[in-house]
């Protein structure tokens, strides 16, 4: 599998790494409760199909990705700047 | 006794036409008194221990494509229980006892072999944690022996000892540990429900739990739909999807681990080795194939096939390791989907919904816990509470933040484990 940093081009998978569902770049306030907390660490939706996550750039520029992908055929969609 | 050399030799000489299907392949009934969904290992030894330790046997196994063809027949066998957390290190042990009396309990050969497991070291903050490991093992029943350098020498001369940057200090043998035919373990209890009176019904998809007034229906299948006063969930890297037929999401993302297996050679490795610092561990098949894995590919998927770069990582590992291994061909490689939980430990609970319990979360360590799960999983729904070996494996742990189970030490969250 590669993606397409929007910085640095289409780039090998081993240059980035995984941190999960996109939902994590969604941080609840300190406040909002167990459940809201939950959700954010621990539940998931977890589709079979297309999927939304989080992508690092370590061995590149540090950016942060929001990835499009398909879970079953690893086809890549969409690749953005999570700041955007 | 239903095999023997001499019926084999007779069969073989009249073009084997005497063999008869060893379980029925019924149509699902309009109702039952429970449902299993899932015909993996963790389904079918549910419903066995369902029969036989509850005398429950209005039970139907719903499997959307055959016995056996899930990830109980894609893992790479190794049976253990050198657990160290309280939640696993009892679970495991209760486990692994249930593998050691299973043969004469199925009267089927799994060809279970305790052929010894060891860990390796390469530092002395590892040997530490490794002799605590240990300890922890004895204490809970099992059997643990710390070896050094000259000690894994004896078992395993064959290996790279002096690697730069992994050169080995010692290891921890768990003698009971060893691997079991991961087919035959489906087949036998299989075997054992099916003459029991389960309906193991395959080809059977369930594609939406029916839930009226906060307590189980039902479910609806690919067949029909399908009464039932008790539904359990044990589906292994399907739980998301499943669970969510109930209206739940679940503390799990499913990922890809792989698996390799090298053309038969004569024997070479009398163990299971793990090398834990390079992810990649190894024994050798009855048939004489190597078998051997490493990590998971590290993002959600469920394409049951993996990429390159882990297979390269693996193969690195291998020849650091055992440059012996250098010369021996890879025949296959193949992957499975893994249900992965933030803790890395598994779920065997009730849900918020009367009558629904789940069973889920193996990650890629639910193959030696076949015989506990199925015992503990029966025990839940057929009492409506759980077993004193899985008690601690509660759906709730993740939300409340007690009795999390991280083997690993890295904390509770989804990408580290
Ligand atoms: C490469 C690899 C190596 C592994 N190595 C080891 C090891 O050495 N030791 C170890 O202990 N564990 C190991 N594991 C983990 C182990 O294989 C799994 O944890 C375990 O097999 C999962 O439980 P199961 O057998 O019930 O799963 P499965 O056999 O996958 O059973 C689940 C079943 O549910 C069915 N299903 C799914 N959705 C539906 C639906 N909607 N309706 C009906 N049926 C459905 C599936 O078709 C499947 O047959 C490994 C796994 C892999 C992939
Ligand atoms: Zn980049």
């Amino acid at each position: 599998m590669r993606l397409r940093c929007p910085l640095c081009g289409e780039r090998d998978i081993r240059e980035f790494s995984y941190t999960g569902a996109a939902v994590l770049a969604h941080r609840p306030a300190p406040d909002s409760g167990e459940a809201a907390w939950d959700d954010y660490v621990h539940l998931r939706e977890n589709p079979a199909g297309e999927t939304r996550d989080l992508w690092y750039h370590v061995s590149g520029c540090g950016a942060w990705l929001v990835v499009t992908r398909d879970t079953v055929s690893h086809a890549v969609h969409t690749v953005e700047l999570a700041a955007q | 006794m239903r095999y023997s050399a001499l019926r084999i030799l007779k069969e073989g000489l009249t073009g084997n036409r005497g063999w008869k299907p060893v379980w029925r392949d019924p149509a699902p009934k309009s109702e039952y008194d429970i449902v299993i969904i899932g015909g993996g290992g963790h389904g079918l030894s549910t419903a066995y221990y369902l029969a036989k330790e509850h005398g429950l046997t209005n039970v139907a196994v719903l499997e959307k494509g055959y016995i056996g063809g899930g990830n109980v027949g894609r893992n790479t066998t190794i049976v253990r229980a050198n657990y160290f957390l309280p939640g696993n290190s009892e679970f495991y042990s209760h486990s692994l006892k249930l593998w050691e009396g299973l043969e004469t309990d199925l009267n089927y050969n799994v060809m279970h072999s305790q052929r010894g497991l060891i860990n390796l070291f390469h530092s002395d903050g590892q040997r530490d944690a490794f002799a605590r490991r240990g300890n922890a093992m004895i204490n809970r029943g099992d059997d643990a022996v710390l070896l050094d350098r000259e000690g894994v020498r004896k078992h395993l001369p064959y290996l790279d000892f002096d690697n730069v940057r992994f050169p080995i200090y010692g290891g921890l043998l768990h003698p009971r540990g060893g691997t079991a035919r991961h087919d035959a373990v489906a087949w036998g209890y299989a075997r054992g429900a099916d003459g029991r009176g389960v309906d193991l019904v395959q080809n059977c998809e369930v594609t939406g739990i029916d839930v009226n007034g906060g307590k189980v229906q039902g479910v609806r299948t690919s067949r029909g739909v399908i009464r039932a006063k008790k539904v359990g969930i044990v589906v292994a890297g399907r739980s998301g999807q499943v669970a969510a037929m109930a209206g739940m999401r679940l503390p799990i993302e499913s990922h890809i681990l792989q698996a390799f297996v090298t053309e038969g050679l004569k024997p070479v490795i009398d163990h299971v080795v793990s090398f834990g610092m390079g992810h990649f561990y190894i024994s050798q098949s009855d048939k004489g194939g190597l078998v051997f894995g490493g990590d998971l590919d590290f993002y959600a998927s469920y394409a049951a096939r993996g990429n390159l770069p882990m297979k390269e990582h693996v193969m690195e590992a291998a020849m650091t390791l055992m440059p012996v291994i250098g010369k021996a061909k890879v025949l296959r490689s193949w992957g499975g989907i893994m249900d992965m939980t933030p803790d890395g430990s598994p779920i065997i609970d009730r849900t918020g919904i009367d009558g629904l319990y789940i069973d889920c979360g193996w990650c890629y360590g639910g193959f030696k816990a076949v015989p506990g799960s199925g015992f503990a999983f029966a025990h839940l729904i057929a009492q409506d509470g759980p077993h004193a070996s899985a008690a601690k494996f509660r759906l709730d742990r993740f939300r409340t933040g007690r009795g999390l189970m991280d083997e690993e030490g890295t904390g509770a969250q989804h990408n580290l484990h």
